[in-house]
């Protein structure tokens, strides 16, 4: 036994029954505050069933042991019976530290259980630290729509909880060597049933916005509705994916699904292309961390310059014919 | 059908300035208006209470002064409006107001329905809804894109995961957040507007709540702010200019050596 509590992460499950990628995220700011600590990672899986793959997936990202609750019953995510399991965690386990992914069912079932259990959670996190002596965790979020970063402590409740904010992680190299203890739980009893009958599920057409490599993302700048064809159209032709920003959908050019920033979508693609974004500070705040920016905006003094790594300033739909033109390498040597 | 809608009276943030100075917000002369993405709660309950009959209540945690936004709510349809305010419940964090949420919807009667924002655009935690129906006991649908069914005993509602759609069918009573998709907010009307201004809103303090010290405020709230900072931005940005055709053209060759330069390439896998 370690003297310190140990962090917790929820190593969510896919609807089809995979492990997240955000579990790894979870593994990879876990692993540092441990070590900073001398504390455990556990890893906590709530599944139908959870394969040896799984768990060696989860020990080469840094967990040195994997808890499971496994029943057909656990099989889709509700509130109710997971959050029992994770209660139960809670009651026997006394987390210091219990890290889930700001996504729906993270943002979800975090805050059931928090209530619950009177733990300090913070929201959308982007940055973690550990105080090594005491295990206070700082919790670094954005707040007040972006415009300022707030941390956040939890002076006395445990656990402390945060949520995390998905693809605000860079994932290390699995370590093969790593193995972790599983240990396979009691069942809460009794389990309680799912708080509301299942009576389809309709996978996304495309998840591909947040997992994408490169998006094209369209702002009010484009001038009209019957000018996204063509921004759809490049984007598909360079395979990438679309996004719009607030102003776009509250127009009902887009839908939802399209949003990218604070009330929508944080992305952190290798290539992210905004055409007429102006870059309001809650977009900013859901792709300021991709790889390379490029800006294309007629207002020289778009907030968006400030994070582009490329820009240009000029009308984005005016422009765009240019960037279909094949690249010609003799030319661009010349 | 008892319908209640926790909203909140947020400032304006599209008007949010910074003091570059202090690295603090300015907030004189900002607006305060209704959590915009409390609008599409109201609004589904408005349509709700239209198709099944019976009253809408909306509640507000706040000074004063968020009685305002109480007023917008009755202005657009809303029934009736209570308002939670008492100096104890100031610098509550998200687990100290939905307690104290949770006990005023209690304290006004318990509803067949509970619709919250999906969060709201200040704190932007999305946290007070789910806690809340941890604390009301009452089963939850977070990020409802869109109503299916509703009848006096059970609703159905498809809510966003991130692999997709799922649509659950809950018992009433219930609480679920909904996302801006779910519906169009109206606009108040003009008699809506002359109600609001004369409606009664009930006022609750803790007084009528009896809520120990420990679960209140600051005190009773698990969560401080340590700090704040503005967050530090800026990348150096390469400047071309493309007012026009020609300009466009050698802007956009200079895009692609750059980008071509950092390992892209402005073009699928498949057409290469």
């Amino acid at each position: 036994m370690t003297p310190n509590g140990d962090i917790w992460i929820w190593a969510e499950t896919t609807t089809e029954g995979g492990l997240s990628e955000t579990a790894l995220e979870l593994l990879a700011r876990a692993r540092p505050l441990a070590d900073k600590r001398g504390s455990r990672v556990k890893a906590l899986v709530i599944s139908d069933s959870v394969d040896d793959a799984q768990v060696a997936i989860l020990a080469a990202g840094g967990a040195d042991k994997i808890v499971v609750f496994e029943s057909p019953e656990l099989r889709y995510f509700a509130v109710a019976p997971y959050a029992a399991c994770l209660e139960t965690v809670v009651r026997d386990d006394t987390p210091e530290i219990f890290l889930a992914a700001a996504t729906y069912a993270g943002r979800t079932l975090a805050p059931y259980v928090a209530a619950r259990v009177r733990a300090g959670l913070t929201a959308d996190c982007v940055e973690l630290d550990i105080d090594s002596e005491t295990g206070e965790l700082l919790q670094t979020r954005p707040a007040i729509g972006g415009n300022i970063m707030a941390t956040i402590k939890t002076p006395t409740a445990r656990p402390q909880m945060a949520t995390i904010r998905p693809n605000s992680t860079p994932i290390p190299m699995p370590d093969k060597s790593r193995k972790a203890h599983i240990s396979r739980r009691q069942l809460p009893s009794p389990l309680p049933s799912p708080e509301g009958r299942r009576v389809s599920f309709v996978p996304s057409e495309s998840c591909s916005l947040k997992n994408a490599d490169k998006v094209v993302v369209v702002g009010r700048g484009i001038g009209k509705p019957a000018n996204i064809e063509p921004f759809a159209e490049f984007a598909e032709s360079i395979g990438a994916a679309l996004g719009a920003t607030r102003e776009v959908v509250d127009r009902g050019w887009l839908p939802y699904s399209h949003q990218i920033g604070l009330s929508g979508k944080t992305i952190t693609p290798k290539l992210y292309v905004g055409f007429g974004v102006s870059g309001a500070i809650q977009h900013l705040a859901g792709m300021r961390s991709a790889e390379t920016i490029v800006a294309i905006n007629t207002d020289p003094a778009a907030p968006i310059f400030q994070v582009a790594d490329f820009g240009i300033v000029g009308d984005a739909m005016a422009f765009l014919p240019a960037l279909k033109k094949p690249l010609d390498t003799k030319e661009a040597a010349r | 059908m008892r319908i209640a809608i926790p909203i909140k009276q947020v400032p304006d943030t599209k008007s949010v300035r910074l003091d570059e100075s202090t690295g603090t917000l300015v907030r004189d002369g900002i607006e305060s208006i209704v959590n915009p993405l409390d609008l599409y709660a109201i609004e589904l309950a408005l349509q709700a209470r239209e198709r099944l009959d019976g009253e809408t209540t909306a509640i507000s945690m706040g000074p004063p002064k968020a009685e305002e936004a109480l007023r917008e709510a009755l202005a657009m349809g809303i029934d009736h409006a209570v308002l939670a305010t008492d100096r104890t419940f100031a610098g509550s964090d998200t687990w100290a107001t939905a307690k104290v949420l949770a006990e005023t919807i209690r304290y006004h009667g318990a509803p067949d329905l509970v619709i919250c924002g999906e969060r709201a655009t200040d704190g932007d935690t999305g946290q007070v809804g789910p806690a809340l129906a941890a604390f009301l006991g009452l089963p939850v649908a977070a990020y409802v894109n869109s109503v299916k069914k509703i009848s006096r005993n059970s609703i159905t509602v498809s809510k966003l995961l991130e692999d997709g759609e799922e649509t659950v069918e809950l018992p009433l009573p219930a609480l679920i957040t909904v996302v801006k998709e779910v519906a169009v907010p109206r606009l108040p009307t003009l008699s809506g507007k002359r109600r609001a201004i004369s409606a009664d809103i009930l006022i609750v303090s803790n007084d009528n709540l009896r809520l120990p010290d420990s679960e209140l405020g600051l005190k009773g709230s698990p969560t401080r702010v340590a700090k704040t900072f503005t967050p530090k931005a800026t990348r150096e940005c390469v400047n071309r200019t493309a007012a026009t055709a020609e300009e466009a053209i050698p802007a956009a060759r200079d895009l692609m050596a750059f980008l071509n330069d950092r390992g892209i390439r402005l073009s699928s896998e498949a057409s290469q």
